[in-house]
């Protein structure tokens, strides 16, 4: 049986740990405010963006873009958003198994975050390129990125880039994801629109009307569209980076409150532990003191 | 009659609601848009946009981006939408002063995306100021 020194010094390692874990939880929680906020934000931007780009399509018959061709080959190009640090619960480690599942074994890596570039190295795989975003995800630093995606895709180094990055569901779930990023794909109107003509209280005939209706182009289809698709790009890799982030900070957070948590299940076990102890301890010497004044009788 | 109007920009949604009109900084120059307009999807320049909303005119300064005209529902992306309070003339005097300055030290070393970019904040920056100023006289 532990003896009461030990029980005291226990109790006090985890108390300290409780601190640590308690700092790190709020912490999180400040950051994760923000970066929620920022994650939210950017998809309302994110899916006009989506729809407008859908809509172009549907009028987009013969004309053609090199970031919209298909390419038969299958040299694949991943860009990899993790986390540069971990304590965030299986965050990492759910990517991870995602990317193994997912992603073809002799593709190559970008990566972003320290967490899954060790992964990535570990499994032999290549990395093209490594980068380093701050915290929150400012919008020049994903830039580059995009960039060197759409030069390795154009230059023809690679016939396809995949995105793998945490999308951010809400506090306590998040969902590793594998998208396409190029060639860009047939862009589905997506259901943000169908409930928008719901509450705008469109019949389903008007809706199909609207779904084929003609555009023009100002100044001209080729301008628009050159000018649309590198910015669909570059904010699609920002908008995986801003989830990334909000899953980031969700998933540490939630973590440190359930090490919180246990710390303080775990005090409170060892506190009863110790009190019966200590209570045996005094039953026992009073119990040899009544003996002994006992025995002198 | 009236159209729906969005204007999001990456960080949040300005604006959505209904309004009789807008007008907006096209690529080619300013154009009205009342409801029941022929699809159009137009870039936009960095400039001043208008709507009347309730009776009411309002104003925003935007930067470059795009608008998708349908007969009901205009939606303009842009990467700034500013009202004229959230303006600081000081302050977007001094990013425009370090933009041009930049422009102008490196022109050599910078790529042309960069430069295209660099020009786009000075256009976006320019829009805001003589927004500014055209209210307050």
């Amino acid at each position: 049986m532990a003896n009461l020194r030990d029980i005291r010094r226990r109790i006090k390692s985890v108390k300290n740990t409780a601190q640590i874990t308690r700092a790190m939880q709020l912490v999180a929680a400040a950051k994760m405010k923000k970066a929620q906020d920022q994650a939210l934000a950017g998809r309302e931007y994110s899916a006009h963006l989506n729809q407008m780009l859908a809509d172009i399509q549907q009028n987009f018959g013969d004309e053609s873009h090199p970031l919209l061709e298909k390419r038969e080959g299958s040299r694949e190009l991943v860009l990899v958003i993790s986390t540069d640090k971990g304590l965030c619960g299986p965050l990492n480690t759910n990517l991870a198994k995602a990317l193994v599942a997912q992603a073809s074994p002799d593709a190559h890596y970008v990566t972003v975050g320290r967490k899954l570039r060790a992964v990535c190295e570990k499994l032999g795989r290549k990395v093209l390129a490594d980068f380093n975003v701050k915290d929150p995800v400012p919008f020049f630093q994903t830039r580059p990125i995009a960039k060197l995606l759409t030069k390795e895709f154009l230059d023809g180094n690679y016939d396809k880039v995949t995105l793998v990055y945490t999308k951010f569901v809400n506090t306590l779930r998040q969902e590793p994801v594998v998208t396409a990023l190029l060639p860009i794909q047939e862009i589905e109107g997506d259901i943000e629109a169908e409930s928008e003509a719901a509450a705008h209280g469109m019949s389903t005939e008007e809706k199909i009307k609207d779904a084929f209706r003609d555009y023009t182009f100002e100044p001209s289809p080729a301008a628009v569209l050159e000018a649309l698709l590198p910015l669909y790009i570059n904010y699609q890799v920002y908008q995986a980076h801003v989830e990334a982030r909000a899953s980031e900070h969700s998933a540490r957070m939630v973590a440190m409150k359930a090490a919180t948590d246990n710390a303080k299940k775990f005090i409170k076990e060892l506190t009863l532990e110790y009190n019966k102890l200590r209570q045996g301890a005094i039953t026992a010497e009073l119990l040899e003191i009544t003996t002994a004044m006992k025995a002198m009788e | 009659m009236a159209m729906h109007l969005d204007i999001v920009t990456p960080e949040k949604k300005v604006f959505s609601g209904f309004v009789d009109n807008v007008y907006l900084p096209g690529a080619d120059g300013e154009m009205g848009i009342l409801p029941q307009h022929a699809g159009l999807v137009s870039a936009l320049q960095a400039g001043e946009l208008r709507y009347l909303h309730n009776g009411e005119v309002g104003t925003l300064a935007v930067g470059s981006g795009f608008a998708e005209i349908t007969q009901e529902k205009v939606v303009v992306l842009t990467d700034m939408a500013l009202g004229e309070e959230e303006i600081d003339e000081e302050e977007t005097e001094k990013a425009l002063e370090r933009a041009k300055e930049k422009l102008h030290d490196q022109e050599h070393d910078l790529d042309a995306e960069e430069v295209a970019n660099l020009q786009a904040l000075i256009a976006k920056q320019m829009a805001a100021l003589s927004f500014k100023r055209k209210r307050r006289h």
